[in-house]
């Protein structure tokens, strides 16, 4: 094996197959492996249109340190077989001087790797699992990707074993058999890839998806409700939530439309219940209504817009950075409300955790931007800290007085009732009413409450979780972004420039952010939308320091840390 | 807990409702209170849930708890509130319009789920609220300044509808029968599932005409039945103006709901570790 002198901080590796073949499996079983070892790393699914058959691939990349985005090209293509596979191979081309891995008995390679500066290997992937009693092809792969990345067969052999384990011994010693066989066979291959020791670390990992992540973060929050309508790719965290739910004693209720889900999320809350809703960019546009109505009505409620190529249809399985408009000023009226966004797969938790309790708090709608990127990629994370924030609604207490739903009080936050408590009667309602919630067309009435439903949020406390900086505080470059950008800007950091990522959208926190762009004179605004949609909100609400100049695109194409680095790197004077 | 003695009173608040003179949903209002105090259900344990619509005014004419929200979306709320919290007494009140156009995909949807609610449809065959426009139960050729000569489509039937989609209790009334209207709603309340009763509501501004249903509607002239073929046959069959309980079925109602007692949230961190 060549030495560790020439190990390298990242390998990224792809595997390709027909679906069903295992391919996903395959990348899944080595990035937990890693993990385990103490490596970061992160997996990315590409899939076809096809619902079933079509092409998949799992998307790899393994590092010494935090991972957050996926890598341009890779260093290992393990191709189960090529069908299909000319129409995505663009989206993982192989890296220069890499390393392609295919069987002879499944055709030609497409033009794309032919054409790549690579060294293509054959090995008989099918003929090698078929000698060995229930082989399968996709842990042969296992078994070439890691003995070139320089991992030992028995820690990939635990995870196997802990994944087939339920299937009998028979399974477990098939998937040893077809690993050894897959790592011989890597013996005779070069270059090899191999990873440099993981550091070291105190720390119990976590292997966790974005979606998974915002789920557990919405129900240690107090989530006891969801209302489900499926849309990719959001629909992996109402599973999540499904049974979730069910083991501590919440609901989820599938229904027939997201007219519905927003609505049956108020009906529970109304209830007394915290309630979340997930859904995509469609789905948001459809309860826009129903989100004016928990405004008005004052009903806290989460939705979790886990964004996606727009508009329309768009594309649903890739990412984009594109529903800030909508969220921030999809309302007909004025109707304050909170925008958040959470800033990679490890911050869904908090963020959704957080989520639910400034949406408790103040008795409001709080849309989470999360987006494809982070809630369908699976990322070793540290254990996350226990955080406790005390969500609680403010609690009616009957005091004989005849109940004031809508009080008017100093920092607009207004006891609620909720049903069952004797004397704390009153309709909530979506018709400008009065303090006791009677339907009111007095201007007065109209004036007072909008007021008193902005000072709510005008006067919240957000904290520190506005948003997180890193980086030299007397950089004078300044990479500002927002939501799941941040893993991008964070890798392309240097040490001679400094991030600013935005976890609070709206309320836009614009001291805290004059305060963090104290002595910059370049800021590079980076996201991944067509029309700069961040830019433009906060310059609505405040002028930027120094030079201002945008990075920015729609997807499924995503900014990478190298393009911001390089972008920072040929900064010319203007 | 039911308490005895309850009185209608104790259902109604002070506001004054918005109705024109004459107006059936007076009528429905008073059979609605009368029909809660006869269930024994304190006004705090019950919730009172609607849509848009002039019908839909009546939850804040209860002393219940109200929750008058969007048009067309009283079903979901209804239906997330009695999941969350499975001891109240919860009915969605709503008109033709409301119910049947706008909201016409979850009155199917409310039906299949048959969660344990009293769905209560005022209907007067016009949109009121907006002056005097076809709702889906207007007749084909009813004349208005929308739709001249008539709209020229079959009228939607929502008892028939009702039944076909699976909801466990179907009745018709007519708001003036407030002794027969009270008497469903409180049967309808008891009954376990999705229930559904259509109240003939006239809208004396805009139709006129329907002042003679007084004359027009009649008892059903055989008994109830839980046998969803025999209650299709009549309902398609009958003249549209016979009243009473038509069907009343034994489906399980939907189980799910959120319990007050919290499980171990830690629990659910064990899968991500490695």
């Amino acid at each position: 094996m060549a030495d560790r002198q020439s190990a390298l901080e990242n390998v990224s590796f792809a595997v390709v197959g027909t679906g069903g073949k295992g391919a996903i499996t395959a990348g899944a079983i080595l990035l937990e492996a890693a993990g385990k070892g103490g490596w970061h790393g992160l997996l990315t699914r590409s899939v076809g249109p096809q619902i079933r058959g079509g092409e998949a691939a799992a998307l790899v990349r393994l590092a010494t340190r935090p991972a957050f985005t996926m890598a341009r090209d890779f260093n290992i293509l393990v191709a189960l077989d090529w069908k299909n596979a000319d129409r995505f191979i663009s989206a993982m081309p192989v890296a220069s001087g890499g390393l392609v891995i295919a069987d002879p008995a499944s055709g030609t390679p497409p033009r794309a790797v032919q054409e790549a500066d690579c060294t293509i290997a054959e090995v008989p992937i099918a003929a090698l699992a078929k000698q060995i009693d229930g082989g399968r092809e996709n842990m042969v792969a296992v078994g070439l990707i890691a003995r070139l990345i320089g991992f030992g067969e028995e820690a990939v052999m635990e995870v196997i074993a802990a994944r087939l384990g339920r299937k009998g011994q028979a399974a477990v010693d098939s998937g040893r058999a077809c690993l050894e066989a897959g790592m011989k066979a890597a013996a005779a291959l070069a270059p090899a890839f191999l990873l440099a020791p993981a550091p070291e670390h105190d720390s119990r990992r976590w292997l966790i998806t974005g979606n998974e992540a915002m789920g557990l973060g919405l129900l240690r929050g107090g989530i006891r409700f969801a209302a489900a309508y499926p849309i990719t790719p959001a629909t992996d965290l109402l599973e999540y939530l499904s049974p979730a739910l069910s083991r501590i004693g919440g609901a989820l209720l599938q229904a027939e439309d997201e007219l519905a889900s927003i609505n049956m999320a108020l009906g529970a809350s109304f209830g007394g219940r915290p309630s979340v809703t997930a859904t995509s960019g469609p789905g948001l546009a459809l309860m826009m209504e129903s989100l004016g109505l928990a405004a008005a009505s004052e009903t806290p409620v989460v939705v979790v817009d886990v964004m996606r190529v727009g508009p329309s249809t768009g594309i649903a399985t890739k990412s984009e950075q594109s529903d800030l408009n909508i969220a921030v000023h999809g309302f007909h009226g004025d109707a304050p409300h909170v925008v958040l966004a959470p800033l990679g797969v490890a911050d869904c938790l908090f963020t959704g955790q957080w989520a639910v309790h400034v949406a408790e708090s103040l008795q409001t709608p709080v849309i989470v931007l999360s987006d494809q990127s982070i809630g369908q990629a699976r990322v070793v994370i540290d254990r996350p800290a226990d955080m406790q924030f005390l969500t609680r609604r403010k609690a009616f207490r009957a005091t004989g007085e005849p109940y004031q739903r809508y009080a008017l009080t100093a920092d607009g936050v207004s006891p609620m009732a909720i049903p069952g408590q004797p004397g704390g009667q009153y309709t909530a309602d979506g018709l400008t009413h009065g303090e006791s919630g009677a339907p009111s067309s007095a201007a007065r009435d109209q004036s007072e409450q909008m007021a008193k439903r902005a000072r709510k949020i005008e006067l919240f406390d957000f904290g520190d979780h506005w948003g997180e900086t890193e980086g030299p505080e007397e950089a004078e470059t300044v990479i500002l972004t927002w939501g799941s950008m941040a893993g991008a800007a964070r890798e392309a950091l240097d040490g001679s420039c400094r991030l600013i990522a935005l976890r609070l959208i709206s309320p836009l926190p614009v001291q805290q952010l004059q305060a963090a762009l104290k002595g910059a004179r370049r800021v590079l605004v980076v996201e991944q939308n067509a029309s700069g949609q961040l830019y433009r909100h906060i310059r609505a609400h405040m002028d930027l320091p120094g030079e201002v100049r945008q990075l920015n695109r729609e997807g499924p194409d995503l900014i990478g840390p190298e393009e911001i680095a390089a972008t920072l790197r040929d900064w010319s004077p203007a | 807990m039911n308490k005895p003695n309850l009185k209608a009173s104790d259902f109604k608040s002070d506001l004054t409702p918005i109705w024109c003179p004459g107006c059936g949903d007076f009528h429905v209002l008073m059979s609605i209170t009368r029909a809660l105090a006869a269930t024994g259900r304190p006004p705090e344990q019950v919730a009172a849930i609607s849509g848009i619509g002039c019908s839909s005014r009546i939850p804040a004419y209860t002393n219940c708890y109200g929750f008058h929200g969007v048009h067309g979306r009283a079903l979901p709320v209804a239906a997330g509130l009695k999941v969350a919290r499975p001891d109240l007494t919860v009915l969605a009140l709503s008109g033709d319009g409301d119910g049947f156009s706008i909201g016409g995909n979850h009155f199917l949807h409310a039906c299949r789920r048959n969660i344990d609610m009293t769905y209560i449809v005022m209907d007067n065959r016009v949109y009121g609220m907006t002056k005097g426009q076809p709702s889906p139960t207007t007749e084909p050729d009813w004349d208005s300044a929308l739709s001249p000569g008539g709209t020229g489509l079959s009228p939607f039937h929502p008892l028939v509808i009702a039944l076909a989609s699976g909801a466990n209790f179907v009745a018709r009334e007519f708001s003036g029968d407030i002794k027969g209207c009270t008497a469903t709603i409180a049967e309808a309340i008891r009954h376990p599932g999705f229930s559904f009763v259509e109240i003939l509501s006239p809208c004396v501004t805009f139709r006129p005409d329907e002042r003679e249903w007084k004359g027009k509607v009649h008892k059903a002239s055989v008994p109830e039945t839980d046998d969803p073929a025999r209650a299709a046959r009549r309902i398609m069959t009958d003249d549209g103006m016979n009243t009473g309980i038509l069907y009343r079925g034994k489906r399980r109602p939907y189980h799910a709901s959120v319990s007050d007692e919290v499980g171990d949230i830690g629990a659910l961190e064990a899968r991500f570790e490695i």
